[in-house]
């Protein structure tokens, strides 16, 4: 079971270079979140904050119901063992081999026997495709091999939280996709709080349950990925449709100038497109955290852009959402799946995502 | 900090706007120019008077305490022990070696002029085994075994592997620092030895074969001078300074950062801090030395 992250009022500057301030948001327990934003707004530093390896100006960062910045070092310790981090290109040890760094964790903290080690060290990696390069050094493998090896580091103490820095830079779509897959997986499994910093806007508008938005120096926007996918707001809905139209400019923001140029040519961002369904576990189980397809904009008198919550077989899954849950239940109780998830049946899917080929 | 590099101006695609952005940044670099070279100035004055010594002592301070963390890291304490083997023990010798003569060539010069020739050995004694050895130790500790460790440490760093050790919920000073700061002070301890030893033997070498001393009056005037806190002393001096090494080491090591270069940086640093932090060390000891323990009466 997951638990939940409540940020308040956070500030950061090094120097006096302002990071971000007066962040505020609240992750919710065993929902998958991405924490989005242009390059050099702070995502890494704020994922950093968050497991108190950098130490914010003001504000608190309550997990569960314990203060991480003003922790004491002992107790900050204990509360870092909820988290799984998996850093942007893996942070392997160099000395050791992949077993060895991915038993690393189960030997400090655990007692478990050798034999138990081994058993779930090779479930981990196995999870992660990464069988039969237990004995390589992080020196000898590629930067996607780096990566898996440390989401698996990560999982073996089976964390409450995972905190995942850019696990599609430097990786090709068809690895992103599988990654994508394993994470909503992960999540239907362990029901582990998820929070994923990207720039993969395929990977934000199908994967989470909420997206936040860090643009200049403040929290944009946090919520629900409905509301942020239909929203009108120039900056979030320039960069969830990657557009070159809008606020958002090569040097962080467009000043006056070329905003009157841009409205002077006539560019436009257009219609709002239409949101893809979310990606569903492959492994038959239900997400705790999934909300229902176009239930925020049932609830909120918003009306989705048109297209909306159909997948590439022409299913809308407003209509679908029940009978697959009902018959994911049942097919739980019978130990096999029902309705084919978006994404294809079983792992691993073979298109990378639903509504992929959209974008 | 990528998009303060990357000016719109050089990207071409909208001249007019990137010419104002820049303009922009002139004036507001203009006004504020004097005081902001000033303040510049001042943060770096502070921060080289006040900040790192301050960093410095936490870190000291905070790997005391890690000292009595259970448990003790043994097997890396072992590693890196006969790691730093390794990279001095040969540099050790081929120092001390040189070592020895030189200072049995000028000291035994200078004496012979004085018409005090059977006293050469007496002062092998003061100057290799109560100065010379605790400062080629020194010399070695820092130039290679300081520099590997930094080097070592600033990599993992700046590969994020500290941080991750952090998450995964292990204090890297307990983990990393700590045995590395004994290895380096048990290594040293030795070293000391060897430099003595080597050193002597060059010495009564140089001493008996090239400059006609007598094998009996080196060995009689080194007893007459030599006690046995001249060692005592320069063990203790040679302990400090691993401890010494190690910490500068880990501190430069654990604040390195910007890449590669960074690394570099971090490593060079640490040579020099070091240097100079072992000889004020070694002028403190030798000072309290000789003020608290008599020397022996002839």
């Amino acid at each position: 079971m997951g638990v939940e992250i409540r940020v308040e009022g956070l500030t950061k500057s090094f120097g006096r270079q302002v990071i971000w301030q007066d962040v505020s948001l609240s992750i919710p327990a065993g929902e998958i979140s991405v924490l989005l934003g242009p390059s050099g707004t702070g995502k890494s530093v704020f994922l950093k904050s968050l497991v108190g390896l950098l130490k914010p100006d003001r504000g608190h960062i309550y997990i569960g119901d314990r203060d991480l910045p003003y922790l004491p070092e002992h107790q900050l310790y204990e509360t870092r063992k909820l988290f799984g981090v998996l850093f942007q290109d893996g942070a392997l040890f160099g000395s050791m081999n992949l077993f060895d760094n991915i038993a690393f964790p189960l030997r400090e903290h655990t007692r478990k026997t050798e034999a138990e080690v081994r058993r779930i060290v090779l479930e981990k990696m196995d999870l992660v495709g990464l069988m039969g390069a237990e004995g390589k050094l992080p020196g000898e493998i590629s930067g996607g091999m780096k990566k898996r090896a440390g989401l698996a580091r990560a999982l073996v103490l089976d964390p409450e939280i995972l905190l995942v820095d850019e696990p599609d830079s430097g990786l090709d779509p068809v690895r992103t996709a599988f990654l994508n897959q394993v994470f909503i997986d992960l999540s239907a499994q362990l029901d582990c709080t998820f929070l994923i910093v990207t720039h993969d806007i395929n990977t934000a508008r199908t994967v989470p349950d909420n997206i936040g938005l860090l643009y200049q120096r403040h929290l944009a926007m946090f919520g629900p990925r409905e509301m942020l996918l239909s929203s009108e707001e120039p900056v979030v809905r320039q960069f969830l449709n990657a557009s070159k139209v809008g606020p958002i400019g090569m040097s962080e923001e467009k000043d006056a100038s070329e905003l009157e140029a841009e409205a002077k040519m006539g560019l436009d961002s257009g219609k709002l497109p239409p949101i893809p369904p979310q990606q569903m576990p492959s492994n038959g189980l239900v997400r705790r955290g999934q909300h229902a397809p176009g239930a925020w904009c049932a609830a909120h008198g918003v009306t989705p852009p048109p297209g909306s919550f159909i997948d590439e077989l022409g299913r809308n899954w407003v209509d679908e959402w029940p009978r697959y849950v009902a018959s994911m239940q049942a097919g739980q109780a019978a130990g096999g799946a029902g309705v084919t998830p978006p994404g294809g049946p079983g792992f691993p899917p073979p298109a990378p995502g639903p509504g992929g080929a959209a974008y | 900090m990528t998009n303060e590099s990357i000016t719109p101006g050089g990207i071409g695609g909208s001249s007019p706007s990137g010419r104002s952005t820049s303009r922009r940044a002139r004036r507001a670099g203009g006004g504020g120019g004097g005081a902001a070279a000033l303040r510049k100035v001042s943060d770096g004055a502070v921060n080289v008077a006040v900040k790192e010594p301050g960093r410095f002592f936490a870190l000291c301070l905070d790997t005391f305490r890690a000292i009595f963390k259970w448990p003790f890291q043994w097997r890396e304490f072992i590693e890196q022990s006969w790691f730093i083997v390794s990279v001095t023990v040969i540099p050790t010798m081929l120092v001390a070696i040189p070592f020895g003569g030189i200072l049995s060539l000028q000291v035994g010069g200078l004496i012979r002029q004085l018409g005090a020739q059977s006293y050469t050995g007496a002062t092998a004694v003061v100057a290799i085994v109560r100065e010379a050895s605790p400062l080629v130790t020194s010399l070695l500790v820092a130039g290679a075994a300081g520099s590997a460790m930094c080097a070592d440490i600033g990599s993992r760093k700046i590969r994020e592997e500290i941080d991750a050790m952090e998450v995964l919920g292990i204090n890297p000073l307990h983990r990393l620092v700590v045995p590395r700061m004994f290895a380096c002070a048990f290594i040293a301890l030795f070293l000391n030895g060897l430099v003595s030893v080597v050193g002597l033997i060059g010495g009564y070498v140089f001493n008996v074969m090239l400059q006609n001393g007598t094998p009996g009056a080196y060995l009689a005037s080194f007893n007459a001078i030599a006690q046995l806190p001249d060692l005592l002393q320069a063990e203790f001096k040679a302990f400090v300074f691993g401890i010494t090494a190690g910490l500068v080491a880990a501190y430069k090591g654990l604040n390195a950062k910007g890449g590669p270069k960074g690394v570099g940086d971090a490593v060079n640093q640490t040579v020099v801090i070091t240097f100079m932090l072992l000889f004020v060390e070694n002028f403190i000891i030798s000072t309290l030395y000789f003020q608290f323990v008599p020397s022996k009466g002839m």
